[in-house]
């Protein structure tokens, strides 16, 4: 048992490793459709993560939704413009450092949030398994005013993107 | 039923086997480790399979025999392709992107054979039973276009990169249908997990399936057209239409490559199919025979309702495929979401009688709203 422990805590931090190591690619390589990718691979290996910390409704929907659907249309979009997508771009200018300080700054604020926070680590939490029964009658009752919110919202959006793709030019 | 549990038995045999020698971990490895190594051959040889049945069926249905050269009515002939694809040259573009035009059809093979953890084969021979099981379905047979785009995009040609886009226009269309088409079923079984599903269809000789019913059989026909769309079989092979785009997305592939994408395409079919038996016809439920021959049997019997059609139909146009996918289906599908809700709120003659009678109306008022215009027949005169 003790060995598959260890295979388990060498494979969780592998797999951080490497959502590491992609994310880094999405931000260096030079050729955006292989950002692209390695946004996708940094994608799934959060879903890997959730479906280690035992969230596996999350796992699936991050992979429905964002490796889907949104990292779909982000290399829709990279290949329907044509100079983009064979030619190398240099990702950094002369902003760069200005904008190293502020995501410094962001990441202490936040890892201050963290560490303050206290986490309440109960047996029965450690313990708990989210299920999707859970987060349906959640959903359902305590949240569903923000739940329909979401709905409205969406609706919303989905007319607006009709009407703009409806409108015909005078032409 | 004695010939029901025999691969479970056969499992359970060889880890007590296990279990005397060894310490536990070894075992639960090694139960893992047996059903990956079951799915992983199961996949490669139904697709090699699959292939022969096509050919065979195809040749039937325009009046020849198919292969009957290699083995005994060609059995071995899926062998014999195989050996071909290893020994045939691989070619690279010289202006390929390399890395991603070989990872594009490795990657492709990934989702396929996931899939094949959450297929219920029999009566407790599931290989993960994952409470999600359905979602994960959707999730994973949401990845499949990316591998499509990385081998269009790397090929460094027209036809392509014209055929990955088309086949990504048309998976994210068709994703849209075919997930609404599986919320009824889940609202009659209140579970995601595919076992459960298949047990919820028992009851009365095990033929109490979601299909006969009103909404099950328009969820049936609803998946089953969106699952051709998925795996790009014909009439929808709008990605890989050869009398346009050469071979469309796997143009630039030869040899083994080409075959990972054509194992991909047929182990899709397979799992598609695999999760329609299991949404819809009742899974391995079924009187008398054992349940993994319940199983295969209505899964095979997809698979050669896909060759018909295939043999039958003629490929759609691209505007016409759009349409069909968000005008009819699209509607319909959350129509039968509505429907189904009535079936579980009325009494059942009352709600036989109401739901049946919207599930033609709307089909028909459908049909209707998307008849296409067509001009009036012009005479032309000739000039005297």
């Amino acid at each position: 048992m003790e060995i598959l422990t260890l295979a388990a805590k060498i494979g969780a931090y592998a797999l951080m490793t490497g959502v590491l190591l992609f994310a880094l690619g999405v931000v260096a390589l030079r050729n955006l459709f292989h950002s692209a990718l390695c946004l996708a691979a940094a994608l799934i290996g959060i879903a890997g993560l959730y479906l280690f910390f035992r969230a596996d409704f999350l796992a699936a929907v991050q992979i429905l939704l964002y490796v889907g659907a949104v990292m779909t249309v982000i290399i829709f979009a990279i290949m329907l413009t044509e100079h983009l997508s064979g030619k190398t771009t240099i990702q950094h200018n002369r902003q760069s450092l200005p904008a190293f300080l502020g995501i410094a700054a962001l990441v202490t604020v936040i890892a201050k949030v963290i560490l303050q926070t206290p986490w309440p680590v109960t047996q029965k939490a450690l313990g708990a398994h989210t299920s999707v029964e859970g987060i349906g009658t959640a959903l359902m009752t305590v949240y569903v005013f923000p739940f329909e919110v979401i709905s409205v919202v969406l609706i919303a959006a989905l007319i607006g993107a009709v009407i703009i793709a409806k409108r015909e030019n005078p032409s | 039923m004695i010939f029901d549990p025999v691969f479970i038995r056969l499992k359970a045999l060889f880890l007590d086997l296990c279990a005397r020698f060894f310490p536990e971990w070894v075992v639960m490895l090694a139960s893992i480790v047996i059903s990956a190594v079951v799915i992983l051959v199961m996949g490669p040889v139904i697709m090699m399979y699959l292939t022969l049945l096509e050919r065979k069926l195809l040749g039937r249905i325009q009046n020849r025999y198919g292969p009957n050269r290699v083995g005994i009515w060609g059995l071995l002939q899926p062998v014999a392709d195989g050996i071909k694809m290893f020994i045939k040259e691989d070619i690279v573009p010289a202006h390929a992107d390399k890395i991603i035009h070989l990872l594009a059809p490795v990657v492709t093979v990934v989702p396929s054979l996931m899939v094949f953890l959450v297929v219920p084969f029999g009566n407790g021979m599931t290989a993960v039973n994952l409470n999600i099981g359905i979602l994960y379905f959707v999730a994973i047979s949401s990845i499949t276009t990316i591998p499509i785009f990385m081998g269009s995009w790397a090929s460094r040609n027209k036809f392509s990169v014209l055929g990955g886009m088309r086949a990504a226009a048309q998976m994210i269309s068709y994703e849209a249908p075919m997930t609404l088409a599986i919320v009824p079923v889940i609202m009659a079984s209140q579970t995601l997990a595919t076992a459960t599903i298949v047990e919820s269809q028992g009851g009365g000789f095990g033929m109490n399936w979601f299909i006969f019913t009103p909404w099950g059989l328009l969820g049936f026909i609803i998946y089953f057209f969106c699952a051709i769309a998925e795996c790009n079989r014909p009439p929808f092979d709008l990605p890989e239409a050869e009398s346009e785009l050469i071979a469309g997305f796997h143009t630039e592939y030869s040899g083994m490559k080409f075959a990972l994408f054509y194992m991909a395409e047929y182990m899709n079919a397979f799992t598609l199919s695999a999760i329609a038996v299991t949404l819809f016809l009742g899974g391995w439920q079924g009187p008398f025979l054992p349940s993994w021959i319940w199983f295969f049997g209505k899964t095979f019997l997809l698979v050669c309702v896909m060759i018909w059609f295939r043999g039958t139909f003629l490929r759609f146009r691209v505007d016409h495929l759009m349409g069909f996918a968000w005008k009819f289906l699209l509607p319909l599908s959350l129509i039968n979401i509505l429907i189904a809700g009535l079936w579980f709120l009325t009494p059942a003659i009352a709600a036989w009688a109401l739901t049946a009678g919207l599930v033609v109306a709307s089909f028909f008022v459908f049909v209707k709203l998307n008849k296409t215009f067509v001009p009036e027949k012009r005479t032309y005169v000739l000039a005297d």
